[in-house]
């Protein structure tokens, strides 16, 4: 697959403050790849950059092997759309936010009519054409936001944090037009996000960044499954726990992680500990079961998330953790939101970190 | 005469369409109007410009502007006539003292400040992330430029409209480099002072009159303008 962008040694510097420090990255033709990072890490400025809306203090970026330079920094702009994190609408119709880029590009009126009308479609606004943009919801501006930019067609569409303070349904909405753009148009994506579910759901490939550095690329598969430090260091990682370990009457080490909870860890540590379980690690049983994993917590589910093949759920047991099923197993069990689960691993499964 | 029988002889006069009086109100919107759009056209570029870049000494220039918007008229009405001094003044080749010109001209300089600090007040009063968005959409530096300006219309034209009303409404600068020349230089503002003072009375009240409609009908205007913009 060939790659769209390639960033080498990128560096972004505000007065003495370095936001990018040496990034590499190649975005491949045709995928989404997530930016998965804790806010502060410099996802938006790199997003900013990749949208030659901003220069960077050194380094290189190449869009389809043409390099981005002062002169032809204009032009290439053309080649992508950005939507911002924070929504920002002109003070005009829905229409006329959606036509604005079309216009820069000097579509002909009843072209940008018709774009304008198929986009809205997509994001489920049919019939706002001449409504005051800024007096929509946060939800329904954020889908406009996003109409704006598909309306472009680009090759690139970079999405900064596109269901941040989003509810639950127009954020269903963004992901869903998001894939679909990927999928029929061919769009390729650059996401940032620090949502683990949007990361492990959405994207071909994850790219972890932390303090302006790139430190690990590869398929949520991957990332999430070699379970690095760098990716626990982000506060929003599932399942991930502080708290007190002490060794129990039988030897095993008890961690107390709060909200009454108490994991029972194969390996032995004393002292204040972190801790992880892989969602994938969990049984999900309706009733306690008779087994030789020495964790079995009762807990209630709080949301769940059917990703096609397998259904993540979120089971509050004190701590709320992150629990991934096959669909089989998640329609076999009957599961419904509020109902009572019990969460069941080894104590092998409970890592520190 | 008393008030009210010279506020009934102003309507009359009013409405006998006097084409003196109407003579004397279309010169003043013609002076004041291309005043205020000489002055908003180096005016919002020049707001622009400092609204939208981080330099040296921008808080110093604002300040200087902002302290020119009072600016006494007779003082800057009293520098330009000595410019204009046919005599003696180091524009007086020019030959432009007590003509609607030189009146256009210190006008213009006098709404400056106003138009200027007003525009950059509005301009800075936009969601600087227009700019970006207007730039990720594919705009170039001068098209996010006018992107911005678009969203601080309302403000602007509310600098634009403050401007025309100071214009309209000075007496300093007309006198000294307009003075009150039948037909060629009457104001609303000089032709309230000189006919009052002649014995004229009713004719300044009618122009009074004239002078704060004016005032009121294009803030109105204004008002609706914004309004319907939301």
């Amino acid at each position: 697959m060939s790659a769209v962008t390639v960033v080498r040694n990128l560096t972004k510097t505000f007065g003495n403050r370095k936001v990018l420090d040496a990034v590499d990255l190649e975005v491949l033709d045709g995928e989404i790849l997530a930016l998965l990072g804790p806010n502060g890490s410099g996802k938006t400025t790199l997003l900013k950059i990749l949208a030659s809306i901003l220069r960077p203090s050194d380094g290189e970026v190449h869009f389809d092997g043409v390099r981005v330079t002062d002169e032809n920094v204009e032009k290439m702009r053309m080649q992508s759309s950005l939507v911002f994190q924070r929504t920002v609408m002109f003070s005009a119709s829905v229409h006329d936010n959606v036509a604005y880029g079309l216009r820069m590009r000097r579509v002909s009126r009843g072209e940008v009519d018709e774009r304008v009308a198929r986009v809205l479609k997509l994001v489920k606004l049919e019939g706002f054409e001449k409504r005051s943009a800024r007096k929509l919801s946060g939800g329904e501006q954020q889908r406009v936001a996003l109409a704006r930019a598909l309306a472009l067609n680009t090759r690139l569409l970079l999405l900064d944090e596109p269901t941040a303070n989003l509810d639950p349904k127009n954020a269903g909405i963004v992901e869903e037009v998001i894939a679909t753009a990927n999928r029929e148009l061919k769009t390729t994506v650059v996401l940032a996000t620090h949502n683990m579910f949007q990361a492990r759901s959405l994207p071909h490939r994850i790219a972890l960044i932390s303090d302006g550095r790139i430190s690990e690329v590869g398929s949520p598969g991957e990332v999430f499954g070699r379970l690095s430090k760098a990716l626990a260091s982000f506060a929003v990682l599932d399942n991930t726990f502080s708290g007190i370990a002490r060794v129990g009457e039988d030897g095993v080490t008890v961690v107390d992680v709060g909200g009454g909870v108490q994991l029972e860890a194969a390996e032995g540590r004393v002292g204040e500990v972190r801790v992880l379980v892989s969602p994938t690690d969990i049984i999900v049983s309706r009733g306690p079961v008779s087994s030789s994993a020495r964790n079995v917590i009762r807990g209630r589910v709080t949301e769940m998330r059917d990703l096609g093949g397998v259904v993540w759920l979120r089971v509050d047991v004190g701590r709320v953790f992150t629990v991934q099923i096959t669909k089989s197993s998640f329609v076999g069990l009957g599961l419904g939101l509020g109902g009572e689960v019990f969460l069941v691993f080894k104590a092998s499964s409970v890592q520190f970190l | 005469m008393n008030p009210f029988d010279g506020f009934i002889a102003a309507l009359q006069l009013l409405f006998s369409v006097n084409p003196r009086i109407i003579e004397i109100t279309l010169r003043s919107l013609f002076v004041s109007g291309s005043a205020a759009i000489i002055a908003a056209l180096w005016g919002i570029p020049l707001a622009t410009l400092i609204a939208m870049r981080d330099f040296r000494g921008k808080f110093l220039v604002r300040t200087v502007f902002n302290s020119l918007i009072g600016m006494p008229t007779v003082a800057l009405g009293f520098l330009l006539f000595l410019a204009f001094s046919r005599e003696t003044g180091p524009l007086g080749f020019l030959r432009l003292l007590y003509t609607p010109t030189a009146i256009i001209i210190g006008e213009a300089i006098l709404i400056t400040p106003i138009i200027v600090s007003l525009a950059i007040t509005a301009i800075e009063a936009v969601d600087p992330e227009i700019a970006d968005l207007a730039k990720t959409l594919g705009a170039s530096e001068s098209q996010a430029s006018f992107a911005v300006l678009r969203e601080a219309l309302g403000g602007i034209l509310l600098a634009g409209v403050s401007s025309f009303n100071r214009a309209i409404g000075e007496l300093g600068i007309a006198q000294f480099v307009g003075g009150f020349i039948f037909g060629q230089t009457e104001l609303l503002t000089t032709g309230i002072w000189v006919e009052l003072q002649i014995g004229n009375p009713e004719t300044s009240i009618a122009l009074t009159v004239i002078l704060l409609t004016l005032v009121f009908a294009i803030n109105l205007l204004l008002n609706l303008v914004r309004r319907r913009r939301g």
